[in-house]
């Protein structure tokens, strides 16, 4: 039977948007392939064995309109109120430059993390303002790229600081004046690794019974005060201080690196990035230079490129990218780059001058709010404070609360009696007077009054912002272009695949991003009363199902903001469920040696001794080492960690006796959701064995990238672990939190959302099959030039496979870095890289890839297969040819040509556009420069007239 | 020279053992560009981690090949970490060691028995 399409009407998103390859390009590839039919093709490579019986089918796809409309609906039942709840959750404008250029434009939101430094020099530049920016405000000397969100970055500060402090006691102090959030994950991942968590108020500190101790500043409860002296003592007792610091406040304030602080972390949301009712935002960490290799997270570094101009890249990428598996101390992976963008350039937009503006403003009307309360009798504490206090108002707390809702404001309830008042960038003079009159007074806010509340000693004395680019002319015109200027350095799927094995660069569909700015979405705060956040409520409740329903699960926790964070949620609700059955001895976890590095580094962190089984030789799980490791390990077996299809990119046929043995042993299965995009529709997770799986919202559900996050890996579970998942952030039993916010990134939840109602049921089966296709069609076309390792038993590959560029090394002296560079000069963004084999390319075309596409790539893989031959035969020396020399710029091409091939064959290979070309704006650039000449802040102006001479 | 499966190599002088890593772990680590050195003075047990090094292509960790002391560290490696590739075996040594019997140097891998074991 020849291929039917699901349907193919005009409106029929999934086959007519969402899946690249037409009905009539298909046919041409089943011939490639070899096979009569789509179905034929899932036949030789999805073992009978793991299908699943009954088709997806959650009620019938929506065309875009309806999708539209229908979100409509939801969105009216979310009530964006005033927020003046604080928590770490702050009204901001985002300035519409910023979001029309980058939160909505493809160019940011489409690239993948910027690994391939030549062709990402825009957002590594942008990422170093961003680094540039926190170093200023904090006051320290290094920055990393952003983190999760802000209670992991506390969480990772306090297990770096033991990394780092020399002091060999085995507690931590955290300030009681912490956000009850960041408390709550830091006790979360505390506990495991043995740490004691002592919270307390600052002035009890004892330095000498702590390896390290963090302070919120300004307090949840808007204290503001100089740590000076804790910090101090801590050193005296070889102890490391963190400040978690709120980075608008130290717009005025005093900054933690003044203070002694070693560390800082803290929230960038209230520069520019909107609420979402818990993210994403990008969360920041500084440290001083001294603790540099400790600190998790990406960082970019400056180097320079073999003509030795200046050149961006990630620095000491090798601890990320090659995570120390079991000796992991971290298990960091993902950044929240798009969000790191958004508040770098808020400051690019401002300026020093516009922050101190902003931040004075938010303090002034902060004062005179106190004021008005103050001279109606009411208690206000703190008397020091930025933008936060608190109000006494005994019985009358629930009564001044609702009165406060009914005029569309959100308070914060502190205790019993008090109620939190925090201002911001949006807090206008009305909403101020409505405050009052909710507490009965009325008066007239007179924005002209400007008086000050801050201790002098708290005074900020430091200059901040001062590099160039935060003072460029920021007329609307400049700022478009600059924003464009850096765009345009970079390669994101506006312009071409990006192959990247196991990460499913698929179609980020406009429909699928357009609800996300919507202010019903966006202006909710995360801890915001239930009754206005319905709509949120309904579209997690609804995707859940869907998402139950796709993987065979029976609950889900939207709580992790990453894949790694899924792996790390998905042990600890394991080890919850052990726990619960007297089991808690249970400590072995078994991950086959082909994993993803994050799978070892997230068992370490539970506290689990990773065991590691071996690979057969076809790269399959070693069946019988698996067994003899569960058997070995047998009461204390807690879990094995898998990936299927695996990592190799092939559908073990054995999955389910893998499922089977750790069961029989007593352990819960671990499917790693990574490669999800070749079983939605075919096959599911929990029918086949495993009891919790994460899943890649960001790959599977087409969140994009975001240029390096955000990314979203909620967790799966069968009924039995469904008592064990995360626990609400502020709630307090149950099991711990893992993110600040109940839905961790709750807006962006709604673009996988409206992925799967758009798509249904039969168009993401559809969708699995393509990629299917596309992979099988790649591997048949360059088959022959390249060997492509491991197959399934029907000789197929899963949705990627591997190109092994090894032998070249030999042959040529060609490494698979020469191929991926030389990808560039093709306007190809490189496949995966020496993983999961060192030395191959991992391809994943996924099914948003037309044929036309697949077809420009295989042109120029083979091209380079070619060029790889004349080597090989010593036509071409192996010291100065096409590859060693990529990627080749408008540089090399003005310059002197001094090249044993033309300018044409150099710049212009098959498979690269003529009218079209993509230029890199480097050449190939220096790690090991970079990394040993490490500098992580924009370098002085004068630096780039060097480079330019 | 005698070396440990962990292509570390170890020669005798003055009394000390001094240890380096062989050329062929260079070779497979790429450029260094850092080396963290363990404190002079500081007692280790075999197989403790005692050194860091990271590559552009690795971060990996160096154990301790034998119960013993770090009487020395090569401190010219934390400025020069790319010393590593130019000289593995000469001017990279990482750090000398004290240990009780000298012997047991004896049970480690001769030069021939150390290219057998990385083919």
């Amino acid at each position: 039977m020849p291929f039917t399409p699901t349907s193919y009407e005009p409106y029929d998103f999934a086959n007519r948007r969402h899946i690249g390859p037409s009905p009539e390009e298909m046919a041409e590839m089943f011939e490639a392939v070899g096979v009569n039919d789509l179905d034929a093709l899932i036949a030789q490579t999805v073992p009978e064995s793991i299908r699943q019986a009954e088709p997806l089918d959650y009620g019938p796809p929506k065309s875009e309109r309806e999708l539209i409309w229908y979100i409509r609906q939801i969105a009216k039942q979310n009530k964006a109120f005033t927020t003046m709840i604080g928590q770490g959750y702050h009204g901001t404008v985002t300035p519409p430059a910023i979001q029309r250029n980058i939160l909505e434009n493809p160019a940011w939101y489409t690239a993948y993390t910027p690994y391939q430094p030549e062709i990402s020099q825009g957002r590594l530049e942008a990422l170093l303002n961003f680094q540039t920016m926190v170093c200023d405000l904090t006051g320290l000397e290094i920055a990393n790229a952003s983190l999760l969100d802000e209670a992991t970055a506390a969480a990772e500060a306090m297990t770096m600081a033991q990394r780092v402090a020399k002091s060999k006691a085995k507690a931590f102090f955290v300030d009681e004046n912490c956000h009850p959030q960041n408390i709550a994950v830091m006790k979360t991942r505390a506990a495991p690794l043995g740490i004691e968590v002592i919270v307390g108020a600052p002035e009890d500190l004892d330095p000498s019974a702590v390896y390290g101790a963090i302070f919120q500043y300004p307090g949840t409860n808007g204290h503001i005060r100089d740590f000076t002296d804790q910090m101090a003592a801590l050193h005296e007792n070889k102890g490391i201080g963190v400040v978690i610091a709120d980075p608008m406040a130290l717009c005025l304030l005093k900054e933690p690196g003044a203070m002694g602080a070693d560390i800082a972390v803290g929230n960038t949301q209230r520069f520019g990035v909107p609420m979402g009712a818990g993210g994403p935002h990008a969360a920041y960490m500084a440290c001083r230079d001294t603790y540099k290799r400790a600190m998790p997270g990406r960082i970019v570094g400056v180097s320079v490129d073999a003509r030795g101009n200046k050149a961006y890249r990630l620095a000491l990428q090798t601890r990320e990218q090659h995570i120390r598996r079991e000796k992991a101390t971290s298990n960091v992976c993902t950044a929240q780059a798009l969000l790191a963008v958004m508040a770098g350039f808020y400051a690019v937009f401002h300026g020093p001058k516009g922050l101190k503006a902003i931040a004075q403003r938010i303090h002034n009307k902060t004062v005179r709010m106190v004021k008005g309360l103050q001279e109606a009798g009411f208690a206000v504490e703190p008397d020091a404070y930025f933008d936060t206090v608190t109000v006494d108002v005994g019985p009358m707390q629930g009564v001044i609360f609702q009165a406060a809702a009914d005029r569309r404001i959100n308070l914060r309830k502190v205790g019993a009696t008090k109620l939190g008042i925090s201002l911001d960038e949006t807090t206008r003079s009305e909403a101020i007077e409505k405050l009052w009159a909710t507490f009965g007074i009325t008066r007239t806010d007179n924005p002209s009054e400007r008086d000050y509340s801050v201790p002098e000693g708290l005074h900020r004395r430091s200059d901040y912002l001062t590099h160039p680019v935060f003072h460029m002319n920021r007329a609307e015109t400049e700022m478009m272009r600059y924003m464009r200027r850096l765009a345009d350095r970079d390669l994101a799927l506006d312009r071409a695949m990006i192959p990247l094995g196991s990460c499913t660069m698929k179609l980020n569909a406009a429909v699928e991003m357009a609800p996300l700015t919507w202010p019903e979405f966006s202006n909710i705060h995360p801890y915001a009363p239930a009754d206005q956040t319905k709509g949120y409520s309904q579209m997690v409740a609804h995707l859940s199902e869907i998402l139950c329903q796709t993987t065979g699960y029976d609950a889900m926790s939207m709580q992790p903001n990453s894949g790694a964070q899924g792996d790390y949620a998905g042990l600890l609700t394991i080890q919850a469920y052990h726990r619960a059955n007297g089991d808690a001895h249970r400590d072995v976890c078994l991950i086959p040696v082909s994993a993803h590095g994050t799978n070892p580094a997230s068992a370490q962190m539970c506290g689990m001794k990773v065991v590691v089984v071996k690979s057969a030789e076809n790269g399959d799980i070693d069946l019988e080492d698996f067994r003899a490791k569960a058997e070995a390990a047998g009461d204390n077996l807690a879990a094995c960690m898998i990936t299927y299809p695996s990592t190799h990119g092939v559908f073990e046929e054995t999955v389910r006796e893998v499922c089977d043995i750790t069961h029989q042993f007593g352990g819960q299965v671990y499917l790693d959701g990574a490669n999800l995009n070749a079983l939605v529709g075919l096959a599911k997770p929990g029918e086949i064995g495993s009891d919790v799986s994460h899943l890649n919202l960001h790959k599977t559900f087409a969140i994009p990238h975001g240029g390096g996050g955000p990314g979203m890996g909620p967790i799966g579970v069968k009924a039995h672990l469904a008592p064990f998942l995360p626990g609400d952030p502020l709630g307090t039993d149950g099991a711990g939190p893992v993110s600040a916010a109940p839905n961790g990134s709750a807006s962006i939840l709604l673009i996988s959302y409206a992925y799967c109602l758009a798509m249904g049921g039969a168009g993401m089966t559809q969708a699995t099959k393509v990629a299917i296709l596309n992979a099988n069609y790649l591997a048949s076309s360059l088959q022959g030039a390249y060997d492509v390792l491991f197959k399934g038993k029907g000789g197929r590959v899963a949705h990627e496979c591997i190109l092994d560029t090894r032998p070249f090394a030999e042959s040529a002296g060609i490494t698979v870095d020469d191929i991926a560079k030389r990808l560039t000069d093709t306007g190809f963004h490189a496949p995966t890289m020496s993983w999961p084999v060192a030395g191959t390319l991992m391809v994943e075309p996924t099914e948003s890839e037309t044929k036309a596409e697949l077809d420009r790539f295989c042109d120029a893989m083979l091209a380079i297969r070619e060029e790889i031959a004349a080597i090989e035969k010593g036509d071409m020396p192996a010291d100065n040819n096409p590859l060693k020399n990529a990627p080749h710029t408008v540089n090399d091409l003005v310059a002197e040509w001094d090249r044993p091939y033309s300018r044409e064959q150099g710049c212009f290979p098959p498979g690269s556009f003529r009218v079209d070309k993509y230029w890199p704006p480097v050449g190939r650039v220096d790690n090991a420069y970079g990394d040993r000449n490490l500098v992580c802040i924009c370098p002085p102006l004068e630096d780039y007239a060097e480079a330019a001479e | 020279m005698k070396y440990t499966e962990e292509h570390e190599w170890l020669r005798v002088e003055d009394d000390l053992v001094v240890v380096g890593i062989t050329e062929y772990a260079a070779e497979q680590l790429g450029d260094v560009v850092f080396i963290e050195l363990p404190e002079e003075g500081s007692e280790v047990a075999k197989d403790d981690e005692v050194v860091v090094i990271e590559s552009v292509k690795a971060a990996s960790d160096i154990l301790a090949p034998l119960d013993g002391e770090i009487v020395e560290v090569n401190e010219a490696l934390a400025d020069e970490p790319g010393r590593v590739n130019e000289d593995a075996t000469g001017a990279a040594w990482m750090f000398k060691m004290k240990i009780e019997d000298l012997s047991a140097l004896d049970e480690l891998m001769d030069e021939d028995a150390y290219k057998a074991h990385i083919g």
